[in-house]
């Protein structure tokens, strides 16, 4: 059946004023065609798995064959009074706190330096953006051999200042700060393609206008720069936001979360709770609390920080 | 007034590695002149703007503002503003701050700030805007913001950069006016940049015209009409432009190629160009002396008609008053001496000779409106 029946080119206009019952319903069924197989992908790999979430979070599995049985959010009760939970949860509120405002100043900071008229402009690019394009797993690997005790770049500098070494990965109290630190390393030259491509947006006349009106560096930037990468801020604040969430990959190699829960995250306590501790019902639980505290944020930036925002 | 807004550029030349933008050019801007920089695209008009600007450095040679040598300082400290063809305004901020964007630079308390804008709003008839962002105004009204930005500034030197190319004809005529009107009223001193012949004729109290980083001529959109100082002035002035005939030896003296019988010139321009405007030419279907031609197509253009013509191996136009359907007809032209250009080999204007005068009887040109009754319009 030929879906353009009724519109074939040329009697278009004449036709679509005419156009039956039916041959209205044809093209939207044709549109709902071509919308299948996107849907269809999405629906099963992340609409369903998410209502499966939220339903396994509201029961408990029944144990040798017994059925599960409805709980209500007598999970959540569990989790709220798990002071584990409170902990790693923290640990992430820190862990954003720590490399989303200090990547994106650097990310800004160096978009502004390599933007500039610089000799081997193309070289510092790269070298920036190389972290990005390391796998995370490697890049862990790499910062291994940084934070090693004794063997470690970072010891072995201290050694030679004098001071003695720190165990950076294994001491409680310093673990987040040095998984802080490599994210930092790893996010901030990826952050800094989109504001570079922002600022190269940005029209050089306006620069010039404002130096003939002899605007300072500083004040222009303030002034004009910054309000209009605010857009590319907003995009790449919720990107390093998802990924403060997201990306656990380093706590694998690095920490696996200790010593003591220091360094474990929400997305890696999920790991733990659906495949070590087997506990699915708690792991779709943190999950779906994950994914509320994510919707709100993103409202949030929606409705608040958009309407004060200039887009182009 | 004082001499603060005079410009002068000594000998000033913009190099990028082996090209020459602005090769060597001195000029002088007296205070309240509307100056027009015009040339071709890529003869170094906007460069030279730029460096007086203080935007590009210049590679050698002297720029005075008044009495201030100003070769060197930041584009802040030479006291002029500058309208730029793209408007540069600033898309997040509202036209009000905008406007008074360099007032906020250059901390000027806020009352004042708001009594200058409300004044500068008005003389460029903005009020009803202040409030909106650029990208809700149309292209006039941006324009218009770009010059509140430049006026309220009170800098007594403005630059402007093209300002008028991103416009419709319609609106560009109407701007050219009341830029015009506002130079006057505020007695800036203008430098003016483009390549529109059009602005320049009207606008201008002075013309530069470049070519090829050199300032080809410097006089008055008179002087650059009806006497220009190279070929390349003469065609780049009127339109439709100067006709430029190239001349050969004819056994009485110079004759254009290709039409060997008629000479039009003393021997001595041979090797030359003789040019002449389109409406200087007289043109008539019944005359037996003239130079010889033949109507190739006619272009009905409402007031006036422009012929094509074919004479010798050359193409020439004719700008005839009224509707004349001519093609396919023998004609003969000609002109009065005062009419015709003689330049030379190296293409510069020759003003020892003088061409013939051969104005055909009964002629019809561009300016006699008693046409002969061969050539009444025909409907």
């Amino acid at each position: 059946m030929d879906p353009f029946a009724g519109v074939r080119p040329g009697a278009f206009n004449e036709r679509y004023v005419i156009m039956s019952f039916t041959d209205h319903r044809k093209m939207q069924l044709y549109g709902a065609l071509l919308l299948l197989p996107a849907a269809l992908l999405l629906a099963t790999f992340a609409y369903l798995p998410t209502i499966a979430t939220v339903v396994n979070s509201l029961f408990l599995p029944g144990f040798r064959g017994a059925p599960t049985q409805f709980v209500g959010l007598e999970n959540y009760q569990v989790l709220f009074s798990d002071p584990t939970f409170w902990k790693v949860a923290r640990n992430n509120l820190l862990y954003a706190l720590g490399t989303i405002p200090t990547s994106l100043a650097l990310a800004l900071a160096m978009a502004l330096f390599v933007n500039g008229k610089l000799r081997g402009r193309g070289f510092v690019r790269m070298a920036y953006f190389t972290p990005t394009i390391l796998p995370m797993i490697a890049a862990a690997n790499i910062w291994m051999f940084f934070y090693a005790p004794q063997i470690g770049l970072f010891n072995k500098l201290l050694g030679i200042l004098g001071f003695s070494g720190v165990n950076w990965l294994g001491d409680p109290s310093v673990a987040l700060g040095s998984v802080i630190v490599m994210s930092i390393w790893k996010e901030a030259g990826f952050f800094m393609i989109f504001y570079l491509a922002a600022l190269q947006g940005i029209p050089p006349e306006l620069k010039e206008a404002s130096d003939l009106e002899g605007t300072s560096r500083w004040s222009f930037f303030w002034r004009v720069t910054f309000p209009l990468l605010m857009p590319t801020t907003l995009f790449v604040l919720i990107n390093a936001l998802i990924n403060a969430v997201r990306v656990v990959d380093h706590l694998f190699i690095l920490t696996k979360g200790g010593p003591n829960n220091a360094t474990n995250l929400l997305l890696y306590y999920v790991y733990e709770n659906a495949f070590s501790f087997f506990d699915r019902t708690m792991a779709a639980t943190i999950t779906v609390v994950i994914l509320l505290v994510l919707a709100v944020v993103a409202t949030l930036k929606f409705t608040v920080l958009d309407r004060r925002t200039h887009y182009q | 007034m004082s001499n603060q807004s005079r410009i002068r550029l000594d000998r000033v030349s913009k190099c990028w590695g082996a090209t020459t933008a602005v090769d060597d050019i001195s000029f002088d801007v007296t205070p309240g002149q509307f100056v027009i920089l015009l040339g071709p695209s890529g003869c170094g008009k906007s460069t030279t703007l730029r460096m007086v600007a203080g935007l590009e450095e210049a590679s050698s040679g002297q720029i005075y503002i008044g009495e201030r040598d100003v070769t060197r300082l930041p584009p802040g400290d030479r006291g002029l503003s500058m309208v730029f063809q793209s408007y540069a305004l600033f898309p997040h901020l509202s036209v009000a701050d905008n406007i008074v964007f360099g007032l906020r630079s250059r901390n000027v308390p806020k009352a004042e700030q708001r009594q200058r804008l409300a004044h500068v709003a008005e003389l460029v008839d903005l009020t009803d805007y202040l409030h909106r962002k650029p990208a809700q105004l149309s292209g006039g009204q941006r324009q218009r913001v770009a010059l509140a930005r430049a006026v309220i500034s009170e800098h007594p030197i403005c630059l402007m950069d093209e300002p008028l190319s991103n416009l419709d004809a319609r609106l560009r005529s109407d701007m050219r006016r009341e830029i015009k009107a506002l130079q006057s009223r505020l007695n800036m001193t203008v430098i003016y940049v483009t390549h529109d012949q059009v602005e320049a004729m009207s606008m201008g109290d002075r013309v530069i015209l470049m070519q090829q980083g050199k300032i080809v001529q410097d006089g008055t959109p008179d002087e650059l009409y009806n006497r220009p100082a190279s070929a390349f002035a003469a065609s780049f002035i009127g339109s439709p432009a100067m006709n430029l005939l190239p001349l050969e030896a004819g056994e009485k003296g110079a004759v254009i190629v290709g039409e060997p019988h008629t000479s039009v010139a003393p021997l001595e321009a041979v090797g030359g160009q003789l040019g002449i405007r389109p409406e200087d030419i007289a043109l008539s279907t019944t005359s037996t002396t003239g130079v010889p031609a033949l109507v190739v197509s006619d272009e009905y253009l409402g007031a006036d008609t422009i012929a094509h013509l074919a004479i010798g191996d050359h193409t020439l136009r004719v700008r005839l008053s009224g509707r004349h359907r001519l093609a396919g007809q023998q004609c003969r032209i000609g002109w009065t001496a005062e009419a015709a250009h003689l330049f030379g080999g190296d293409g510069l204007r020759r003003d020892d000779l003088t061409a013939y005068s051969l104005l055909p009887a009964a002629a019809l040109s561009a300016e006699s409106a008693s046409p002969h009754p061969q050539l009444q319009p025909q409907r």
